[in-house]
Formats: structure tokens, sequence, C-alpha cells
């Protein structure tokens, strides 16, 4: 086996020196009744080149986004990476290093981290971002469970606009400490107004949560819920599923957030059918000693160098055991590098130029379809690159006829909001043509 | 050639780089969009304007060729296991295979989206069956949920759904037995799920006692989490005892699956009581850890936990495979989307790689190596458990202590000795631990490199101490100040700092 270098007659000179008869030998103390006395059932090695036949064989059956014209976004999105990131994070001292333990041989992760930790400070306009979590839906759950810590109040307020899944990962995790849901229904406009959010707030609200832009695309007004939460003694919380949009749009910092997390994966991290993903997650200095995950900080050695530590450890599971502000260990480092790099390639003015041109095609096409016969959209607050349609025909068979023109138009949202379920969210990132979107006005105008 | 001269710091020249901040200059672009092909309406038109902002202040404006050499520089400064030996303790840092980087970059599975309808998304949906069926053979037990993250959302997982199964019987119970030796993150994992730990100590074969587990069990107690082999790297040899002294008061036995790689193909959790347990894919199954993450953390289970794993979950039909959210009984979801898929793909290739024999060879040459570092080593450390590992070896610094050379000190001289330290100060039952996992994927020749630095570091220790107690001194910069991280914290970069 070409990943294991000894011989046997290596072996052999390893178990004299051990003093034991046999490799087997090595395995004396499991006793007899628990050991498995034959093969593992799974299928017989391959070759390298076998292997890689075979699995371009079951890739080719998936609809990927290159042979495949898609509109599908919903917490996923088609963005451009330079090729550059995907180089720069395959280089082994990054790609085969573990957690940076040791500082002295892991300052390249360390100042990566910290770059990574500015530049989502940045994006969001806050003060301090922790160095990555899972994804996005776990990292706001992690937020919500830390605005419970810190306001010592069990009643979460959340948005109905919010990503159905990062809700039902919310709730899966605050369900276990017993704490309660309030949902703040949208609007007409598909947002999420002041007035819904006061009605629900109380002395018990640890944080209202809301998403932005929210999963239907529209670009919520957070300063009005900020101060309304704040005025009730809650935190805000702001997720986000689509961090591009922040190029072009007020940070949630300027607009008043405690907490932003969200999915840092359209960050150059493209579509992997849903992961591994990266969550990020930003607060307010004060709030520092209560956030969840890894922080690197900068420091000096010996001699007066500048260098990076992990650091606040009191904080973390191996120093607090039960007592941690979260269990997470391992989480996304490297996705954050290639976050970093694709961030720092584009700069303010590229991810602006980015974030302009998705806002572009989105609203050319959502003008396109709106303007066809038996459809229509459905909000009519302002969005950045996905829109609700209303279909006369059902989601579903239009779809399916799209999909004979190898066209995924969207995605029907009767599975989450039965009360929208004539209804299909298309997204338009700057990757889709003219030509693209005008392929699926013409088959929408004839599959209608 | 060994001793410290075979590293000379880093061959070739190394750079010091400043944050990428720094080297932004005005007007330097970095990247290539398309042109905008749809009318160019000014934004303010489609958004309120006072919703839009003008600039990003700080982040940076660099040149491609910046970024590359920027990062490429930086990464100079780390050691990673394509460099060399890196026997971080509990961590399993075997090679990371590049076939695998390949395969999990095809565009059938990097440019799928992940609501793609099943039907387009057949041959995704078809790996994560075939993993799921390897990685409950490979347990010994009856399904497994791909969804958590990492190991630690494993756990959390875990926990999450013995709660739910003891609820669904009536009582979630209030308590956890969890040994001392245990990784911190599994009392961590507990409490997020609203339990109290009741810890357990270790017998003085470093191994659990079932006395002591039938002395903690009671009728409160939801869980025993366990790690076997544990974080000493010793087989926990009273496992079926201790499962059914748990059972019988109607506890669950979650099994810490973290050192797997020590018994894959030899013994398996399912075949001694255990009810579940997390697979860290990025330890025994070659997922790169890529400087802490990503990993994944599969959860497999016996079939009375199955209806309580996350959704959805995979299942084979007449008409191919499809992810089913109906499953009334279940935690909910942990995540996003169905899986860190590209972990997945990665960890399937490995698989198929090794196929039944090369994963029990896998392990097998893994207790191997450990085993043979252990007996070349003994006399040079004090052993505080002297018999057969497996997959890693614990010893401790009390022999170099009288000299004032504590366990941090060995750590970084082995750096100037050209290898990444052991894992250290864990487990704690072990005072100054030194925990060693060489893993399957390291050649005799290195082995005995590692075991000669080791024990010329302990004869530094005695013959000039001050030299391990200044060390290191080849890295690029010396050991660093950690109080003053945390006393002051400087988390971010800012302008003129």
């Amino acid at each position: 086996m070409r990943y294991i270098p000894n011989t046997e007659q290596d072996t052999r000179a390893m178990l004299a020196a051990i003093g034991a008869g046999s490799v087997d030998d090595l395995f004396s103390d499991i006793p007899e009744s628990l050991r498995l006395r034959r093969p593992l059932k799974i299928p017989a090695a391959v070759s390298e080149a076998e292997l890689v036949r075979q699995l371009k064989a079951l890739a080719a059956t998936n609809a990927d986004a290159d042979s495949w014209n898609s509109f599908l976004g919903a917490g996923s999105y088609d963005h451009f990476s330079p090729a550059i990131a995907n180089h720069l994070i395959q280089r082994g001292e990054f790609l085969t290093a573990y957690t940076p333990y040791q500082p002295e041989v892991s300052q390249g992760t360390l100042q990566a981290l910290f770059e990574y930790q500015t530049a989502i400070c940045q994006l969001t306009g806050m003060e301090v971002s922790n160095a990555s979590m899972y994804e996005g839906a776990s990292a706001t759950a992690e937020a919500v469970l830390m605005a419970q810590r810190i306001s010592g109040r069990r009643q979460i307020v959340v948005a109905r606009s919010v990503h159905p899944e990062y809700r039902e990962v919310a709730r899966t995790y605050a369900a276990q400490l017993g704490l309660t849901f309030v949902e703040v229904p949208f609007a007409e406009s598909g947002g999420t107004e002041t007035d819904a959010v006061q009605a629900t707030l109380g002395p018990d609200t640890a944080c209202v949560l809301v998403q932005y832009p929210n999963f239907f695309g529209v670009v919520e007004d957070l300063a009005p819920i900020a101060e309304a939460a704040h005025a009730v003694g809650a935190l805000f919380i702001v997720c986000s599923a689509e961090p591009v949009a922040l190029g072009l749009l007020k940070s949630p910092g300027e607009c008043g957030a405690d907490l932003v997390t969200g999915e840092g994966l359209p960050l150059g991290g493209g579509l992997q059918y849903g992961g591994p993903a990266l969550g990020f997650f930003a607060t307010r200095e004060r709030f520092v000693r209560h956030i969840p995950g890894r922080l690197v900080g900068q420091t000096v050695d010996r001699d007066g160098r500048t260098g990076y530590v992990l650091t606040l450890a009191t904080r973390e599971q191996h120093i607090r055991r039960e007592k941690a502000t979260s269990n997470i260990c391992t989480s996304e480092s490297l996705i954050a590098l290639l976050a970093t790099i694709s961030l720092v390639s584009l700069g303010p003015r590229g991810l602006r130029e980015m974030a302009l041109l998705n806002l572009r095609k989105a609203a050319f096409a959502k003008q396109r379809l709106g303007k066809l016969p038996g459809i229509s959209v459905r909000f009519s607050g302002a969005t950045f690159n996905e829109f609700v349609v209303r279909l006369k025909k059902k989601p579903n068979t239009v779809l399916a006829q799209l999909r004979r023109k190898r066209i995924v138009g969207g995605v029907g949202l009767e599975r989450w909001y039965p009360e929208l379920a004539d209804c299909l969210l298309c997204c338009v990132t700057e990757q889709k043509t003219r030509e693209q979107i005008e392929a699926l006005t013409a088959a929408l105008g004839g599959a209608r | 050639m060994s001793g410290p001269g075979r590293t000379v710091g880093i061959q070739g020249l190394v750079f010091d780089e400043p944050p990428i901040f720094e080297r932004s200059t005005p007007g330097r672009v970095g990247y290539s969009l398309p042109a905008c092909d749809v009318p160019a309406r000014p934004p303010e038109s489609l958004v309120p304007a006072h919703l839009l902002r003008d600039d990003i202040p700080g982040l940076p404006e660099v040149s491609e060729v910046e970024v590359v050499r920027h990062y490429t520089r930086l990464s100079q400064w780390n050691f990673g296991i394509d460099l060399g030996f890196y026997p971080l303790g509990s961590c399993t840092m075997k090679y990371n295979p590049r076939v695998n980087e390949d395969v999990a970059r095809l565009a059938g599975f990097a440019r799928a989206h992940p609501y793609l309808p099943d039907e387009l998304a057949q041959g995704a949906l078809q790996l994560l069956w075939e993993l799921e069926r390897f990685l409950a053979e490979v347990s010994g037990l009856d399904r497994v949920t791909l969804h958590p993250s990492a190991g630690a959302q494993g756990e959390l997982v875990g926990m999450m759904m013995i709660r739910a199964y003891l609820q669904s019987k009536g009582n979630p119970r209030r308590k956890v037995i969890i040994p001392e030796s245990a990784h911190g993150t599994n009392p961590a994992s507990s409490a997020l799920c609203g339990y109290q730990v009741v810890g357990v100590k270790s017998g003085p074969q470093g191994v659990v006692e079932p006395k002591a587990v039938a002395e903690a069990m009671d009728p409160d107690v939801a869980a025993i989490m366990i790690t076997n082999p544990n974080t000493l790297g010793l087989f926990e040899e009273h496992i079926a005892e201790i499962a059914d002294i748990v059972h019988e008061q109607g506890g669950q036995v979650y099994c810490d699956g973290a050192n797997l790689n020590a018994v894959m193909g030899i013994t398996r959790p399912g075949d001694w009581g255990v009810d579940l347990m997390q697979i860290n894919l990025h330890k025994t199954f070659s997922q790169p850890h890529g400087g802490g993450g990503p990993g994944a953390g599969p959860v497999a289970v016996r079939r009375h936990l199955a209806p309580f794993m996350p959704v959805p979950i995979v299942e084979k039909g007449p008409e191919g495979f499809r992810l089913d959210y109906d499953r009334p009984k279940s935690i909910g979801r942990v995540r996003s989307f169905a899986a860190s898929f590209g972990v997945m793909v990665r960890a399937y290739a490995y698989i198929r790689s090794l196929g039944p024999d090369g994963l029990k060879h896998a392990a097998e040459t893994a207790v191997l190596n450990a085993n043979y570092i252990m007996a070349q080593l003994k006399d040079a450390y004090l052993l505080p458990y002297d018999r057969r590992c497996k997959h890693e070896c614990v010893f401790s610094d009390a022999k170099q202590l009288p000299y004032d050379v504590k366990t941090l000190d060995i750590a970084k001289r082995l750096m100037d000795y050209g290898f990444h330290p052991p894992t250290i100060y864990f487990p704690l039952i072990v005072p100054g631990a030194l925990m060693i996992e060489p893993t399957e994927t390291e050649s005799k020749e290195t082995l005995d490199e590692f075991i000669a630095a080791m024990k010329a570091i302990a004869e530094e220790a005695r013959e000039q101490p001050e030299r391990v107690r200044n060390a290191p001194s080849k890295p690029r910069i010396g050991r660093m100040d950690e109080t003053r991280a945390a006393r002051q914290p400087v988390l971010r970069w800012k302008p003129g700092t």
C-alpha cells in the first residue's frame, strides 16, 4: 500500500525491538470475544487510476453548474473564485497542518487567520471575529446561545424570512436548553417590519434574529429593528447567507448589530453540494469573552518580534470543559484562508463590482420574468441577487419542464412555506450571462 | 542525518511579511470580473440609498502576484505533514493523499448545488449512501448520520440523540458519566445538552474499572461517554462489561471515536456494546486538517437510535437515491444542507483506495509504530503506564524535571530537530504529558530519527538544560508571549499598528 512505507522486514525488526512475536500480539489486550475475525465487508481496494475513473463517472451524473443553466441560490451561491485561491490553499504547509497549537511552527496559519478575522470585521462592520465556525446555520445557532448566556433571558425572536434551515438549526440547539422561539411574519414587501418585531418583544427576549439579505433576497432595513431590540435590552443578531451583498449594502455593524454570523462559502468557496462550508461569527469587543471558538491574537516573541497565537483559551472546552462557551474545536480554517484570499484579491472595489453585477443581473431577470404572462413578482421589497416569483402553474411542473432544457429554474418554496406554495425562489449571480437569463425567460414563457 | 543539524531553519530564503492590509496600494487590482451585459442601473434605483455603503475601509487593494507571494511566504512559516513527522497525539496526523484532493474537485461534485433535485444529484447521493454503509461496517453499528461538521459536533449530535431517545421513553435523565481522561469536548458537548457531568477516575492500569462505573451509575444517568482506545493510547479492556452495567440501568453507551485509527478492521465498537460513536474523518480517514478544519464527525448509531438522526438522510428506493426529510422523531437539523460533502468524497476515496485489507493494515501499522516508539523511549522518559499501547503512547517529563526541564521545553526543542512536537499536557491525568501518535504513514527511518532526537534531548536536559529551556532556535520566531496576547488582546489589524 503506497501510503504505508514499512516493509515486512521493517515490521520484523520493530517487533523484535518491542519484544512481540507478531503484530497480532500487539492486540492481545483486546478480549478475544471482541475481535473481528473476518475481513470488513467493504469493496476491495482499487488502484489510483481506477478510483479516478469510477469517481469521474459518479460525478458526471450530477447536474453541475458548468453544464447546466442553474438559478439555484437559497443559501448556496455560485460566485467567481480566483484560480490562485484554490492553488494557494493546496500548498502542503497550509493543507496538511493541524490547528496551530505550536505557534513557532504555525505562523502561516495564524497570520492568515488573523487576516481573516480582520477582513470579516471590515466586511461586517464589527469589532471582533472568531477564527471560523462550521457553517452559517450552526454559527447562527451559537450566536443565539451566546445571546442567551449574555442576557440570561430565554425567549428568542426570529424573523420568518430567515433561512428555514438556519431557523431549524437554531431550534435544535436551543431546544436542548428549553429556550422558546417566537417567529415574526414577513410583510408584503417580503421584509420584516419593525412593528411586527415590536409586538413580540418583552422583558424575557434574549435576542432578535434577522437575515440580511433575507431568504427571499429582500434587503431588510436593519436599523429600526436594532433600535427596537435594544429598547427592551435584547441583543440584535444579523445573519447573512450571502456576504457578497456586503460589498454594496450597509454593514450590519453600522446598522446596530451586536452579533453578525453567516455563511462564508460564497466568498470563493463555491457550491460543494453544501460543504465543507465556513461559518463566520463577529461581535462587539465588550462580548469578546463570551465568543465561541478559536481566536487568534497578535503578540511578540522573546526577542520582541511580532507574531500570532491562539488566545483567550480560557473560554474553551480544553480548559473550561463543561463550563466552556462552546464545544467547538476543529472548525474551518482552510476555508477561512480561501475566503480571505478571495476577499483580498477582490478588494473593496472588486467586491463592490461583483455585488453590483449580482444586483443588476438579478434586477434584469426579475423584470423579464415579471413581465411574462402567468408570472408575477411576489414581494415588493428591494432585492439583492434573489427574488420570489409566483406562478400560475404548479412550480414543480414548471421546474420539470425547464429541466428538459437543462435549466434548473430555482427552488420551490412549498417545502418551507405552505403559504408560498405557488412560488419559486430564483437566484442570479455574476456567473449568469444575459444569454442564460434570456434562455430562462424564453423557457418559462413556453412553460407557463 | 540526525540531530539538530538536519534542520537549518527553513530551507532557502524566508521572508518577513506584514499583514496583507499593509501591502495595499490604491488602484491595484487583483481580480477579473465579467463586463456588465445587462442595463447598468444605478444601485440607488434598485435599493434605497440609506441601505447602501460607499466603501469597505481597510480591505486592501493588491495585485494577483502580490497575493500569491504573500500567502506563499506565509505558508513557509508553517509545519505540515508534507514537510515532516507530526506526531501530535490524539490527532492522527497521517499522510493526506493528493488524489483525494483531485476527485473532490471534479466539477460534478464541487460545482453541484445542494438544492439540486434528487434526480439531478444521483452521483452525490450514491456516494453518501455508500459511505454511510462503509462507516457502519467499520464501526459495527447500523446507521450513520453524515451531518456533523467535526468531532465535537458529532458528540453534540450524539448526546442530542440520546436525550431524544430517553425522552421518548419518558425521561431524558440528568447526568452523563465521563472518565477523567476524556477530551474537553466531551463535558462541553454534554453541557450543551443540559447534562450534568459525573467524573470517574481511571484505575491503576490506566483504564476505567467496571466497579467505578457501577458506583457512578444510577437511573438518572443518561449515558457514559467513553473514549476507546483512550487518551493514554490504551484499549479499555472492560468496555463490554461497562456497557452491560450502563445498559442494565437503561443508560446509553457513547464512544468517542477519535482514536478509531488504532482498531479499524480489528475490533468494532458495535461489538463492544457501544450504542453510538462519532468518527473523525479528518483523523482516521485522511481528510487534511487544513490548519484547523474542515473536518467531519459522522455519528454511527445502533438501530434504536436511528429514528432520532438529524434530517435529511439518504435513502435508496425504486427510483434511485433520495433525501428523506420525513422523519418525525428526528432531533431536527444541525447544519444547513446534507453534509460537508467534499470531506465525504475524500473519506470515500480513502476507503476505496485501502479496501478491507488496507484499513486493517493501517491500524496494525499505526499500533506497531506507537509500540516501537514506546519501547525505544521508555528508558529515557518516564512511562506512567508501561503496557501495550494502541495508536499512541504517553510519557511524562518526570525524569527531566530535576534538571528544570519541562514538557514544554522538550516540545520546543523537538522543533530544532525538525519535528512537530507531540500533544503536550494532555491527558490531564498524566502531569507533564507527552502524547505521541506516529500513525501508519511513517517509515521506520523516520521513527528512528525521532527516537534519536528524543534521546538526544533527554541527554541535553542533563548536560545542557539551558539549551532545551531556550528552544526553539531554528524557527523564524521564538517562544511567544501568550500572557500578553490574553491580557491585551489584539484580534484584528488596524491601520498604524
